[in-house]
């Protein structure tokens, strides 16, 4: 495993940030961490960093505690936060280039680091602007010169905190496409944090839905949307009425609806809940408090 | 390849770079403000002769300003950096890269130290032309003051680190370091012997660095007669040393444990923190 995370908890003086959070992803995975603003994905994503001390748990990042990591270790980590600001008066290129050098000492003939600078310049759309200062780039200019450091060094595991976060569809697209390259060439286990559903779905192998300092879920999109299979709308009109109904087996409640209505019965409608809903209604449900205690592991 | 050292040599690279880009940059300002003013004060004081001295004020001020600026620099330079590095990222940074944390350190002591001498520089080279204090000093007198900067500077450094560390902002670290060291410059006898003031603010002076860096660089370069307007009438030598020795020895015993204690907090959510605090401020 890349990432070993058990019974993960955080507290903050008397609020419980983490009550107890377990997963695990492996090699060449790509895992979104789902979930609303506050339900503690930053604060998951630092203490796998090594920026934060957990209260409680057992955490391993490539088989070592990030609390006690060394250097080598942060050799194959690649990291991208929510908001860096550093080196304004540093070119694209100068930066690039100083950065990547902290990981020649850890170059391997397995695995060459680091990235070739002007090649890295080029995978992430910057060429025209390597001469710029970073102060003059643009808010998602940045963001692209963010994930090329993040990924300078090769890392074995990279984790993208909000990476998308002010980017335009374009610029959605084009990171989209970057994360894939990434993980399908260079096999690279990528943890990224996301509120926006339709990325985790479009990047991720698997979602984890974290709200309220628990997993609420653990699935591939696919998985995650069959868990709420049963849960279909049914729509249809009868003698001038509208009628709604709510069936686990919509295929067998519209049997029944024929049966005992040979006639009568118009503008039917099936509706099966989109992963959409099905997050909605596990973090509503969660939120509310009614599944306190329930995780849903698929 | 021993990965410490590499990342202790891209330090240095990063430092010089750093130093290159603040050349070119909207810091140069200060500079030239601080040469204007200082010239100024050269300029009215060329003519005024200190009796006892033997030489005129100016001599005895151009040598001050020189140990004024090493204590200055080293102690407000670093704190400013470390608090706004702190605010924008560049230590997170640091801290996410494999020996970024070594690099970062000895880039910015490259970088305060050049900043320093290119700070005297813009102090001495205009000075010079109103007071040649480098006329007589000769080489032995250039050596001792070089001497005596870098004293000045290790028992000042340190201090600005911590200073840094433990702001909460850029704003509150000029706070905890600009203002104490306008108002021990002012009692430290920079601008007019100290032997004016009254004799418990002399007490007070003499605690701290200021002081002795400007003693020190006129006891390198001034004539031996010149002793006679200092405290005491003669060039304390071993006091100096002792003072700036023990600032510099409790600094560096202090500094490491604070500046790795802080660095150890920092992360991505208090980043964010400070980023949002710093925008309330600006509405």
């Amino acid at each position: 495993m890349v990432i070993e995370v058990r019974d993960l908890r955080m507290r903050y003086g008397t609020t419980d940030v983490l009550h107890g959070v377990d997963f695990d992803a492996g090699p060449g995975e790509v895992v979104a961490l789902l979930g609303p603003n506050g339900a503690g994905k930053t604060t998951t994503i630092e203490i796998l960093e090594g920026f934060r001390l957990p209260s409680d748990g057992r955490v391993r990042v490539l088989g070592v505690d990030p609390a006690t990591g060394d250097e080598a270790w942060r050799a194959k980590l690649g990291v991208v936060l929510q908001s860096w600001r550093d080196h304004g008066r540093w070119r694209v290129r100068e930066l690039l280039h100083h950065l990547g050098r902290y990981y020649t000492p850890y170059s391997t003939p397995h695995q060459p680091r680091p990235f070739d600078t002007d090649e890295l310049i080029d995978t992430v759309g910057l060429t025209e602007h390597a001469d710029k200062k970073v102060s003059k780039l643009s808010g998602g200019q940045r963001r692209r010169l963010d994930v090329a450091i993040g990924i300078v060094g090769k890392p074995e595991l990279l984790f993208l905190d909000e990476p998308t976060a002010g980017f335009d569809p374009h610029a959605r697209r084009d990171f989209h496409d970057l994360v894939h390259r990434l993980s399908d060439l260079e096999g690279m286990t990528i943890l990224l944090t996301t509120h926006d559903l339709a990325e985790a779905e479009k990047l991720a192998d698997r979602i984890l839905v974290l709200a309220g300092g628990r997993i609420i879920a653990d699935g591939s999109p696919d998985q995650l949307s069959r868990q709420v299979e049963g849960k279909s709308e049914i729509r249809w009109t009868q003698g001038g009425q509208r009628h709604v109904h709510t069936a686990d087996d919509a295929t067998a409640f519209v049997r029944d609806l024929f049966r005992q209505h040979e006639t009568g019965i118009s503008e039917l409608e099936v509706r099966r809940s989109t992963l959409e809903d099905t997050y909605m209604a596990l973090v509503q449900r969660h939120e509310s408090g009614q599944a306190k205690e329930e995780v849903a592991v698929l | 390849m021993n990965p410490t050292l590499h990342g202790a040599r891209l330090g240095l690279e990063r430092g010089l770079r750093e130093f290159r880009h603040s050349l070119g940059s909207e810091d140069q300002v200060f500079n030239v403000v601080i040469a204007i003013s200082f010239v100024t004060v050269l300029w009215f004081q060329r003519d005024s002769d200190v009796e006892a001295a033997g030489v005129t004020l100016a001599a005895l001020t151009l040598p001050s300003m020189l140990g004024m600026s090493v204590a200055f620099g080293g102690l407000v330079g670093p704190a400013g950096q470390l608090s706004v590095n702190r605010e924008d990222g560049t230590l997170l940074r640091a801290k996410a890269v494999p020996n970024g944390m070594v690099g970062y350190l000895v880039g910015r002591t490259t970088q305060t130290s050049l900043d320093i001498v290119f700070g005297l520089l813009v102090v001495l080279v205009p000075g010079l032309f109103l007071v040649n204090v480098l006329a007589d000093a000769g080489a032995g007198g250039l050596l001792a003051l070089l001497a005596v900067l870098a004293l000045g500077m290790l028992s000042t450094l340190p201090w600005g680190a911590v200073a840094g560390s433990i702001s909460r902002s850029p704003g509150s670290a000029m706070g905890i370091t600009m203002l104490p060291m306008m108002g021990i410059t002012a009692i430290s006898g920079i601008f007019y012997p100290i032997t004016a003031l009254p004799g418990w603010l002399q007490a007070v002076a003499q605690v701290f660095p200021v002081y002795w860096t400007g003693h020190g660089a006129r006891a390198a370069l001034l004539p031996d007669s010149a002793a006679a307007a200092e405290i005491g009438g003669s060039w304390r030598i071993l006091e100096m040393v002792g003072v700036l020795g023990v600032w510099a020895v409790v600094g560096f015993l202090l500094a490491p444990t604070i500046l790795r204690r802080m660095a150890r907090r920092e992360s991505g959510a208090e980043m964010e923190q400070r980023r949002q605090a710093a925008l309330q401020r600006v509405r």
